[in-house]
């Protein structure tokens, strides 16, 4: 395999390297940590296996996650991992390796919670695999969860092996608004403790104005938007039913990017919303987040370097200890803040051992030690 | 009798252990130790040096210190209820005993998080939150089995076909590394900066260290609770309802399947009223809110009527439900009453070759002139083959034995895993090589290096042969032999 091979001499001759699958997210990061090298995962883009009875797959990492879907979808199944995609050419090994996911993760986990085995390529030639193609097995270190996010700074994922679910025949939405953040922080933690089993839950904040979105899937999807609505009502929200629901869920996953602007994800828990609420009306940036989940993506629009980093800081100090990465951002100011959170002393030296171990050339994305 | 010098430093290490943990919760005297000899596997056995019951994540921590210290291996252990051998005690070292750490320290219900220390059990932690909320993960051992051990054994359960496994409900971790240093993994939140070393570590079975707390997510109790169990002529026959169910786009909170042999058995210790000559019991539960619940029970009951089952059970109440639970989780300990001995397995195989692989389980049974019983998780695939043998006949235990092995490279050959639930341990380790190949083994080794350079962590489990750890490598360069031709590195 020629990138095996690639990998092999860039770690022979100690030249540092990035993976590459489409592109869409190469600027996350310190910038010009491009690598000397790229290594494009472009011409592995097959659907090895789908195991429609099992609702299994074995993909190639370089295959887009829209094409793998719309296979899935011809069985009525699907991926659970609706990450942002504006180009619909991400990869699966791009979504997998940058740990990306979208409004779906609320149901059955996001990215980490779907890979059930993984293959790679490590800097001195050798390929692993790790896991299975079973959606049961505990045999053997769960290696696909230390790829799971690791930003290329371990090796190259090569093939996944991935859980499918199936896919509900229609779905539905209640959206309940309101301009009150009080309001709405108060009304998802509500939500969120109800056992209504939401195929998707959000909130989204900015603007002055506000809403939560539940969405359901199942035999019986308006019968849970109905049950959701109630909720809504007694914590005060402006309740509405969306049938065709596509185009809001496509906005929410929009409000994980800012093109031009910033975007910051914030890794945090659900009694913090409100925090995080006075963050975005201070600072005119809007949000977007998992009402169950506690992730978060803030987004401003563009303004000077100086100003933008200083938005983030204010949403680092305001939010610690959640982990706060920033997505997009301008180069000018991925200079002046660190764009990744940083592990305590103890679990970085760790982490520094683990890559030791399995990048031992020290070249795939050298930035991430 | 002459003293050595290891006896010295091991005597040295007593008195630290003690002076550490306090006089009570150290156990030297050998009859003492006969209580930690196997965990829930009996068939192996080994007394440790010493075994301390540390109180506290400082204790832990301080004993790991001095162990690592005084170069001695070490094995943590919780309930003991493992099925893989997997806190069987490494002989001159110590085991870390954590049931005295049972307090639930933090219940964050608004964060649906649950912070724990690990002796407390998994029953333990849903008592904590119920009844509004529930922690899934619910092996069958869960009235004693721990959390430390759960986490370790990236525990699973009846359930984790809707729910998934420990692994999906950890979100952070204490931990003491091998050489004595204490760090959280992770944290309440979701994806924490840098790797994911909480999921690295869930699974890793006492290898990669000990964990002193972990942060659970709970998740709201369901609103309704269906439960049915059909009757069919053999297990190939009701898995063609469960793929009915799955195809269907179902996906029940759990889906459990006992042959003829098991529902025997688990009838003779619970009297549920099973027909002794069904072929196949099938349970099939599902959970969610009322109305969701109704709608898919109905066409679960009309496939199964359509299927020609020999007879359906709808539990009318909790109690109806419990006796259905009751007798599916007895078949194991129940086995006693129809064969003096038995082999466990832990098998998984894509569910679809279900009729193919249960077809070669018989005939590889009958050609070992010995009988097989299932009960397992039909949803995932995860079965659970009770090789019967009698340990006083001659011959019998070394051809269950054979038997079992085969039976675990036919799930393997299917595309199926060697293990599902119970883990590794010592008990499937000599596996290891019919599921992964040597580069695989490998990285593995890659990780447990960069936690436990010394491999004083759980020694002799999870990987087919000792190994060692090399040095850190340095950035990859030719050697000049290399380079002459005249060496190869591997």
């Amino acid at each position: 395999m020629k990138e095996v091979e690639a990998l092999a001499s860039a770690g022979e001759s100690g030249t540092p390297v990035r993976f590459v699958g489409s592109g869409s997210k190469l600027h996350w990061g310190v910038p010009g940590d491009d690598g000397v090298q790229r290594i494009s995962t472009a011409g592995r883009d097959r659907l090895l296996e789908h195991n429609e009875g099992d609702l299994t797959a074995i993909v190639e990492a370089g295959l887009p996650l829209s094409r793998a879907q719309e296979a899935f979808g011809e069985h009525d199944q699907e991926l659970l991992l609706d990450p942002p995609d504006p180009s619909g050419r991400a990869t699966l090994g791009g979504v997998i390796a940058s740990g990306d996911s979208g409004p779906l993760r609320t149901r059955y986990g996001g990215p980490r919670d779907l890979v059930l085995g993984v293959q790679v390529a490590l800097s001195d030639g050798q390929t692993a695999r790790a896991g299975g193609k079973v959606i049961k097995n505990v045999a053997g270190y769960d290696l696909s969860k230390l790829y799971t996010g690791s930003l290329g700074s371990l090796g190259l994922i090569l093939e996944l092996s991935l859980r499918l679910h199936p896919k509900p025949p229609s779905t539905a939405t209640a959206a309940g608004g309101t301009t009150d953040p009080d309001v709405l922080a108060t009304a998802a933690l509500e939500l969120t403790k109800a056992p209504l089993e939401a195929r998707c839950l959000d909130l989204r904040f900015g603007g002055g104005d506000g809403a939560l979105l539940a969405r359901f899937g199942g035999a019986t999807p308006r019968a849970g938007a109905d049950a959701a609505a109630k909720l809504m009502e007694r914590s005060r929200l402006e309740v509405s039913f969306v049938e065709e629901d596509d185009e809001i869920w496509a906005r929410q996953r929009d409000g994980q990017r800012s093109p031009g602007g910033l975007a910051v994800r914030v890794s945090t828990l659900p009694s913090r919303f409100r925090d995080l609420m006075t963050h975005c009306q201070d600072a005119g940036a809007r949000l977007v987040a998992r009402a169950g989940l506690g992730l978060a993506w803030v987004t401003y629009e563009a303004r000077a370097p100086q100003e933008a980093a200083e938005a983030i800081r204010d949403l680092r100090r305001t939010m610690d200890p959640a982990p706060c990465a920033v997505l997009d951002a301008p180069d000018e100011v991925r200079a002046l803040v660190d764009p990744w959170p940083r592990p305590a002393d103890g679990p970085l030296a760790l982490m520094r051992r683990v890559k030791q171990r399995f990048d031992p050339a020290g070249v795939c994305r050298p930035s991430l030690a | 009798m002459a003293v050595t010098s290891s006896d010295t430093s091991s005597n040295h290490l007593v008195a630290r252990l003690r002076s550490i943990a306090g006089d009570g919760h150290v156990i030297t005297q050998e009859h003492q130790l006969r209580t930690y000899e196997s965990d829930g596997l009996l068939q192996y056995r080994a007394s440790p040096r010493a075994v301390v019951l540390p109180g506290s994540a400082q204790e832990v921590q301080q004993v790991v210190a001095a162990c690592h210290e005084a170069e001695i291996p070490w094995v943590a252990r919780g309930a003991g209820s493992g099925l893989s051998g997997g806190a069987l005690p490494v002989e001159e070292g110590v085991l870390i005993a954590l049931t005295r750490m049972r307090r639930i320290l933090d219940v964050n219900l608004d964060d649906a998080r649950v912070t724990v220390e690990p002796g407390v059990t998994n029953i333990e932690v849903s008592n904590a939150v119920g009844p509004t909320y529930t922690y899934p993960p619910d092996p069958s051992s869960q009235i004693v089995c721990s959390i430390g051990g759960n986490v370790a054994e990236n525990a699973g359960g009846a359930h984790c076909f809707k729910y998934g496994f420990t692994t999906n409900y950890v979100t952070g971790l204490e931990v003491v590394l091998p050489d004595g240093e204490m760090m959280w993994l992770g944290g309440p939140e979701l994806d924490p900066a840098g790797l994911d070393l909480t999921g690295t570590f869930v699974g890793s079975e006492g290898t990669l260290g000990v964990a002193t707390k972990a942060i659970l997510r709970v998740v709201p109790a369901p609103e309704a609770v269906r439960t049915l169990v059909a009757f069919f002529g053999s297990p190939p026959h009701a898995g063609e309802v469960v793929s009915g169910i799955v195809s269907a786009g179902i996906v029940p909170a759990a889906i459990e399947m006992m042959d003829n042999l098991s529902i025997q058995a688990a009838e003779g210790a619970t009297n549920a009223g099973y027909p002794t000559d069904a072929g196949a019991a099938l349970v099939v539960e599902l959970d969610g809110r009322e109305d969701e619940c109704e709608e898919r029970f109905d066409a679960i009951v009309s496939l199964c009527r359509e299927a020609e089952a020999d007879s359906i059970r709808v539990a009318r109440d909790e109690a109806e439900r419990a006796l259905i639970w009751k007798t599916r989780k007895a078949a194991f300990a129940a086995m006693g009453r129809i064969s003096p001995n038995y082999f466990v397995q832990d098998s998984v195989i894509p569910r679809t070759r279900l009729a193919e692989v249960l077809g070669r389980i018989d005939e590889l049974a009958d050609e070992h002139e010995l009988r097989v019983a299932n009960v397992f998780h039909a949803g995932d695939g995860n079965l659970h083959p009770l090789v019967l043998y009698d340990g006083h006949k001659e011959g019998e235990p070394e051809r269950a034995e054979e038997l079992a092995g085969l039976i675990v490279k036919a799930c393997v050959e299917a595309g199926g895993s060697i293990t599902g639930e119970h883990g590794v341990g010592v008990d499937k380790k000599r596996y290891m090589p019919s599921q992964f190949e040597e580069p695989d083994l490998a990285a593995f080794q890659r990780l447990r290096c960069a936690f436990d350079p010394d491999g004083r962590a759980n020694p002799g489990k999870v990987m087919p042969t000792p190994r060692l750890c090399g040095e850190v490598p340095g950035p990859y360069r030719r050697h000049p032999l290399e380079e002459a031709g005249l060496a190869e590195r591997m």
